[in-house]
């Protein structure tokens, strides 16, 4: 496996966010490079990029994996390139939420939690996204899909499948459908 | 000086004293109890709520009650304060509740668990708790993993006190264990395996209020209250080198710091002390340590008891006994 | 439709730049408060406004504003909280999208008004495109002199930044928000310290609500005394709902405190009445936290009088026979929703949400989330529905932070108004194994199919 680090331009990214807070208090920029960290390294934090970060802002690796494990946006495991997280809470559900993980079990051949073999897709449920006016609605990466349907969805398969990019904190890849 | 009176006992304590500790100047009974606060760490407490109790008068400035039960270890005590522990069916109720929660995943698996005898969750339940579970569902579980090649952890066990990480933090150079994840599957842990390695990690040990940390060179020794507790000493050039021996015979079974009656530990031992001097030829015997008569640790009379003390707390109960019947009895 | 303020301008194409937001008399707080008037005196008008905390708590915001430890020698600090998270509210997330200069123009009020030299937005991380579009709009606003140093050529300078969370409910909570923003784990502090006195970095803090500092722009260019002629009684201004559920139309309406909740619920200028020509069952209508009410309870109030859009009717009776305006997250149910499953899903929120630092809710929250499950699945039994009052009870008010309350009050309400309907998961525990039971067959109460024969 190669060192882990970041480009020369996610690097001068990373310096301009310490600058944000004051002297001594750059801890404060653990969860925005988490994310860019996230985006840079596949979708997922594994250990070697948390000391990463760990040495870019001074701090122990520990108070990293504490801060990466607290939080529900990063991913302590690999995940499929499209990371699809439908929201199941009170609101979505109300609107048919439940319809939509289970057209996306059927159309993927996975449950919810899994990854497809080929390693394009990974499915899970989440709670509530802030979208409940727009519900049923899904995230997939930086981008929300909203007002969800069945064939709604089975277009979003095909567009992603057709994609080379992957949706991140730093690069959207919204879909029209 | 503020004054201030708990279960109508009037105390006056230093400005900035928390209620619990202006409870445990009384003493006795209207001490709250306390599972996560720990008086030698800074920033413990707040967070298991055992210690909750009401505030009836916020102070002589101020009158007005507390709208909540307040955390005792974490609220600091004003002039002229009134606060009910043990006298309000509120927070016997309230901490009923908090004790079955705590209990709620706990594996209650006493029998084979080190720490039993010596536990403060477990007589925080035998105070406090029901004798059956409203729970129906699986119990929570872990992996039992070494933290070192002297420390087990049983997350299994662990009521998230978080004491041990304010130990790594407060003792130790670089802490390489703490709290991950969130919510129910919170566990302490060094997430990657790592040893937690130094001089004061076995402190860890003996801040733990259950059996999720304990003393691999102990483990399965012995029931606590099968061995014998002395005060010892030895130079030390790492820490005050004050320790209890636990030992069965000639042989020493433990080592561990000494704690006060709210078991405490007060000074911190090192390692070396620790786990590497069991050999009662190592220490000079300062004779048996004292241990607190309900304690069943003290039930194997090692210790012979100062009858006068033994007078004197007995007074006292039931002195304050008769002090907490005084409504229904004042009117023949 | 009423009066509107933060939603005015819409409409008006181009409004999120900030050249079109100019154009509507965008920014025109900033140029009245830094160079007419002093710091006190902006704050007076806050507390003039009556204006009242928009997140959920209510607490008016001047007053907040006053507490603010002005004798320290450390920094101030401004933070807004923009980690809207609880269920059935989207407000601040359409605001930003769409005017989100109206928060950059609140922040630099606010901001000089409290004597911060930094402030912070706390968004949610999920909300990412929103960070890209209020990372825009602070861009511009730094090239048009509106931030940086010397704004407008005064003496303030002021630097704006925004954070993102990480996916975390709790963070919410002000004291989780600043844990976070400190690059910690989001677990609330013990009070005292309050955040005016111990915030951010130990400095002197004021935590607020998207809502709460965009509306600062309107009360400083209209004045107090004007805005809180605005709505009713102690609600004084607009408030942003956010309408979801069975409804024709959900969506975010700009109301003024003091619509009757009826008409809010079947004017087709708010939420177009109940979809597929249903009967409406309950609502929630402050985020999920709150107390559901059924529908006679949320369209009159026990005594009889029409409920308004308040937070006094809306919180009129308690908890009997009342709720809360909350954060205006405005929940919907038709005739074919099953209570239980709903508050099954909350709770399950709930105790995915929970920090775990005290030991009521981390505890607690799962244990209802279990029970509630498997009652809606087929496997309750007799004792359940006592149970779930009783441990909601034993967390209510005995945690570290509001996430214990806001978790057991859904509980609680629910058993309250519709115990019925938990009655019927024990009873027919092979009817509701099918999770549409209600579509199939709306629940209808006892008394209500005593009076159909």
């Amino acid at each position: 496996m190669s060192k882990v680090e970041f480009s020369p331009d996610t690097l001068a990214l990373a310096q301009r966010i310490i600058k944000r807070y004051p002297e001594g208090r750059q801890k404060s920029a653990l969860l925005p490079l988490l994310h860019v960290a996230q985006a840079e390294f596949d979708g997922w934090l594994s250990p070697e990029t948390m000391d990463y970060v760990a040495s870019l802002l001074n701090i122990k690796p520990i108070e990293v994996y504490e801060v990466a494990s607290f939080y529900t946006m990063y991913n302590l495991k690999p995940v499929g390139k499209c990371l699809i997280e439908v929201c199941q809470t009170g609101p979505c559900w109300l609107r048919g939420a439940d319809d939509i993980v289970e057209h996306f079990e059927k159309k993927l051949g996975i449950k919810v939690g899994e990854t497809t073999a080929d390693g394009m897709f990974t499915l899970k449920t989440v709670e509530c996204l802030g979208s409940c006016g727009t519900a049923p609605m899904l995230q997939c990466g930086a981008d929300y899909y909203e007002n969800l349907t069945t064939e709604k969805v089975d277009t979003l398969i095909e567009k992603l499948r057709a994609s080379d990019n992957r949706s991140t904190y730093m690069k959207s890849n919204m879909q029209e459908l | 000086m503020a004054k201030v009176t708990i279960d109508g006992i009037e105390v006056e304590v230093a400005d900035g004293t928390t209620i619990l500790n202006a409870a445990r100047q009384i003493g006795g009974e209207v001490v709250p109890p306390a599972m996560c606060y720990y008086s030698s760490l800074k920033d413990t407490g707040g967070k298991c709520r055992v210690c909750l109790v009401k505030v009836t008068q916020g102070s002589a400035k101020d009158p007005r009650p507390m709208p909540k039960l307040v955390a005792s270890c974490r609220t600091p005590v004003m002039d002229g304060m009134v606060v009910q522990n043990i006298t309000s069916p509120e927070v016997l109720e309230a901490r009923k509740g908090v004790v079955e929660f705590l209990l709620l995943n706990h594996p209650l698996d006493c029998p084979v668990c080190d720490q039993a005898g010596e536990c403060d969750l477990q007589n925080l339940s035998y105070e406090h708790g029901v004798g059956k579970t409203r729970y129906e569902e699986d119990r929570r579980t872990f992996e039992k993993i070494d933290i070192g090649d002297k420390i087990k952890l049983h997350m299994t066990r662990c009521i998230l006190c978080y004491r041990c990480t304010f130990v790594a933090d407060q003792l130790t150079q670089e802490r390489v264990h703490g709290v991950l994840n969130r919510g129910d599957a919170s566990e302490i842990s060094t997430y990657i395996e790592k040893a937690v390695d130094n001089d004061f990690s076995g402190n860890m040990i003996d801040v733990c209020p259950v059996g999720a940390l304990t003393d691999k060179t102990f483990r399965f020794k012995s029931r606590v209250w099968f061995t014998k507790p002395l005060d010892a000493h030895r130079d030390c050039d790492k820490c005050c080198g004050k320790v209890v021996l636990w030992t069965k015979g000639d042989d020493v079974l433990r080592v561990s710091a000494r704690k006060d009656q709210y078991n405490e530990v007060k000074e911190y031992i090192c390692n070396e002390c620790r786990y590497d001097h069991k050999d009662m030829k190592d220490w000079t015997i300062e004779g048996p340590r004292h241990i607190d008569r309900h304690s069943v640790i003290s039930q194997n009379h090692y210790e012979k008891i100062d009858m006068q003390k033994l007078k004197l707390d007995i007074d006292r109960q039931l002195t304050f006994q008769k002090g907490k019947q005084l409504p229904e009895t004042t009117n023949p | 439709m009423g009066r509107q303020i933060l939603l005015e301008h819409i409409n008006v194409p181009g409004i999120n730049t900030f050249d079109v937001y100019r154009k509507h008399g965008g920014y025109a707080s900033v140029e009245k408060a830094l160079k007419t008037m002093t710091p006190d005196e902006v704050t007076e008008e806050v507390k003039k406004s009556g204006l009242r905390g928009r997140g959920g708590a209510g607490f008016p915001a001047g007053m907040k504003w006053s507490f603010l430890d002005r004798k320290s020698e450390k920094p101030r600090y401004l933070v807004c909280n923009a980690d809207e998270s609880e269920p059935g509210t989207f407000k601040d997330r359409y605001l930003m999208e769409k005017i989100p200069h109206v928060l950059i123009e609140g922040m630099i009020t606010s901001s000089y008004a409290l004597g911060a030299k930094t402030s912070y937005i706390y968004v949610r991380g999920e909300y990412m495109y929103i960070i890209r579009i209020l990372e825009q709009a602070i861009e511009e606003a730094y090239a048009k002199g509106f931030l940086g140093k010397n704004i407008l050529g005064t003496d303030y300078s002021l630097d704006l930044y925004v954070q993102p969370g990480g996916g975390a409910y709790i963070c919410g909570e002000e004291t989780a928000l600043l844990e976070s923003l400190e690059g910690k784990r989001g677990n609330p502090r013990l009070k005292p310290p309050f955040p005016a006195v111990a915030g951010l970095y130990a400095s002197p803090t004021v935590v607020n609500n998207v809502e709460t500092i965009a509306t600062v722009c309107a009360i400083v260019n209209m004045g107090g005394d004007e805005y809180a002629k605005i709505g009713i009684g102690k609600s004084t201004g607009t408030k942003l709902i956010s309408a979801s559920g069975h409804i024709n139309k959900p969506g975010v309406y700009e109301i003024e405190l003091g619509l009757p909740v009826e008409e809010f619920i079947y004017s087709d200028q708010y939420c177009g009445g109940i979809w597929k020509g249903r009967k409406m069952k309950a609502v929630v209508a402050g985020g999920s936290s709150v107390p559901i009410l059924p529908t006679e309870l949320i369209l009159k109030t026990a005594k009889g009088e029409p409920r308004l859009m308040s937070y006094e009717s809306l919180s009129d009776g308690g908890f009997v026979s009342g709720t809360m305006l909350g954060s205006g997250g405005f929940i919907v149910m038709d005739e074919t929703a099953c209570i239980v499953r709903n508050l099954w899903t909350f709770t399950r929120f709930y105790h995915h949400e929970s920090c775990g630092q005290c030991s009521p809710c981390r505890e607690g929250t799962g244990w209802m989330e279990k029970v509630l499950h498997r009652l809606e699945h087929g496997h309750g039994h007799e004792g359940d529905i006592d149970l779930l009052v009783d441990v909601a009870k034993k967390i209510e008010g005995n945690t570290i932070c509001p996430l214990g309350d806001a978790a057991a009050w859904p509980v609680a309400s629910a058993i309250r108004h519709f115990r019925e309907e938990f009655e019927y998961h024990v009873r027919y525990p092979e009817k509701v194994k099918n999770p549409k039971h209600f579509e199939l067959e709306p629940f209808v109460p006892a008394a209500a199919a005593m009076a159909t024969v």
